[in-house]
């Protein structure tokens, strides 16, 4: 999970809370820059569409040498890791991220130029930034991933406040799929109470798997069980028992 | 015995090389980028292949055991198309990512004025971002090529220590080694170099400064070549140490140069059991 920054200074030494010190610095720089009409051309057409590689533009306005250069603090971004050890880099990164007041830009180039990590830190970060449901075709494009880093930090607390049902839904069920343990879905008990058609999904799948002679997660268990309407708790029996598993 | 295949296209390849690879001691590789076969036609085409390289793949690796780490650059027989040339001004924000551990492949395909500027360019980048640089040597005119390739690292800010030349053979070594850079051997069921010839070149050459890599890719070539160099070479009646030497500390030596490489992945475990790659919709 992520570190405060308090704890980090704690663990950090010196030359990595320097360093630290420094790219907040110029995140905030660059969230006190007044955003330029590129800024909020980039930016609607960022929400317009989020497979688009669009930071280009915002940037050029700032940087006329590369139509490629970014922000220093997002060079930063990257190289986290590296400077502040990788065991604190989701934590870092996020900071950064909230010390910039990242906009829909920003966040949108950071997850379409990243490494899986760098990924991993913006899907973490999305419900402590002001950006409505904007940033839901990043969500959308982590739950297509199979990787399950990306699958895992999707079904984070923006994913529980901003997904639609059926998609929301879909997320569970590729949880499943992909063995990310169901405890990464936030707010999952909430979403699920009641939910009749995510427990038709649930059940569905859980009956193709014993019909393959394969065992059924766990996991399926648990959260078939969270569709049980308040007060009714869902009877042990509803998942079809497995053939083969213990 | 532990395998550190510094050269392989493991895009091209599928699960079950990974697995075998895992078998045979292959804990670690680094995948450079090249040319897909296919000509590309934009620098976007580049952005996804690059991605990929950071962020699928070494997923994938990491299924199987194996810590994975790439290079990456405007390839030398790319580098002469315009289409495709922006690429190098959009490899700086590339070159910061953690698991980049060098620039490369660059070098030479035909010595045209095009591959020139790019090598020249690239060698800079990887001076600027404190990485060394893999630089493969051409198919056609070998030899004038080595020595252009190596007059151009002289002309550059990047130490030849900084450089490893790579895809050699027996008549390229000894002016690749007296250049201070680190040598490279591809080996292949048909083309570049075979076990024997390696084992002849390290008896030569010695062990020093040189690495050994199967370059598989999507053609015709062998992922298991550098477990079957190590076989031979302890045939032949080097020592243990020296095939660690060869096939784990010396790669490690070089691309450790970058300060960036993570060899710590955990060994596999449901996986051999039966199942494949985690996919959802399996």
């Amino acid at each position: 999970m992520l570190t405060s920054r308090e704890e980090l200074d704690a663990e950090l030494g010196e030359a990595a809370r320097a360093w630290l010190d420094a790219a907040l610095a110029e995140a905030a720089d660059d969230a006190a820059r007044p955003q330029t009409a590129a800024d909020d051309a980039t930016r609607s057409e960022a929400a317009a569409d989020g497979a688009a590689r669009s930071g280009a533009a915002a940037d050029a306005s700032r940087t006329a040498a590369s139509p490629y250069a970014s922000p220093s603090w997002e060079l930063r971004y990257a190289a986290a890791g590296r400077h502040c050890g990788q065991r604190h880099a989701d934590s870092v990164r996020s900071l950064l991220l909230v010390e910039a007041r990242a906009p829909l830009a920003s966040i949108t180039r950071l997850y379409e130029q990243g490494t899986a990590a760098e990924r991993r830190a913006v899907l973490l970060t999305l419900h402590l930034l002001d950006l409505g449901d904007t940033a839901l075709p990043l969500v959308e494009d982590a739950l297509r991933a199979n990787d399950t880093r990306l699958v895992a930090a999707a079904v984070g607390p923006y994913a529980a406040d901003h997904l639609a049902p059926h998609a929301w839904r879909h997320a569970v069920l590729k949880c499943l799929f992909t063995e990310v343990p169901v405890a990464a879905v936030a707010r999952l008990a909430d979403r699920s109470r009641g939910d009749t058609e995510l427990a038709r999904m649930l059940t569905d799948f859980a009956a193709e798997r014993t019909a393959a002679g394969r065992p059924v997660p766990e996991d399926l268990r648990t959260a078939l069980a969270l569709t049980a309407p308040a007060g009714h708790p869902a009877p042990p029996t509803a998942a079809p028992a497995p053939t083969e598993e213990s | 015995m532990r395998i550190f295949d510094p050269h392989i296209h493991m895009t091209s390849r599928t699960t079950d090389d990974y697995r075998a690879m895992y078998d045979a001691g292959v804990r670690a590789l680094v995948e450079p980028s090249f040319w897909l076969g296919q000509p590309r036609t934009s620098p976007a085409s580049f952005f996804d292949y690059f991605d990929a390289l950071l962020g699928w793949e070494p997923f994938r690796a990491s299924q199987y055991g194996i810590a994975h780490h790439c290079t990456l650059a405007l390839n030398p027989k790319e580098a002469n198309d315009p289409r495709c040339t922006p690429v190098l001004d959009a490899l700086p924000r590339y070159l910061v990512k953690d698991s980049v551990v060098a620039v490369g492949e660059i070098g030479y395909d035909s010595m045209t004025p095009a591959e020139d500027h790019a090598l020249a360019a690239q060698l800079q980048l990887a001076a600027d971002h404190e990485l060394p640089a893999l630089v493969h040597t051409p198919h056609r005119d070998k030899l004038a090529g080595l020595h252009r390739t190596i007059d151009v690292v002289r002309e550059s800010d990047l130490a030849p220590e900084h450089v490893l030349l790579d895809h050699l053979n027996e008549t390229t070594v000894r002016d690749a080694l007296d250049s201070g850079c680190w040598a490279g051997f591809s080996i292949y069921p048909d083309t570049k170099m075979d076990e024997d010839r390696m084992v002849a070149v390290l008896r030569n050459h010695g062990t020093e400064r040189i690495l050994v890599n199967s370059a598989a890719d999507w053609g015709r070539s062998d992922p298991l070549k550098t477990r079957k160099v190590a076989d031979a070479m302890l045939k032949a009646g080097f020592t243990e140490d020296d095939v660690d030497q060869v096939l784990w500390r010396n790669p490690v030596a070089f691309y450790g140069r970058s300060g960036r490489l993570h060899l710590d992945v955990p060994a596999p475990d449901a996986l051999h059991e039966g199942n494949s790659i985690l996919r959802g919709g399996e």
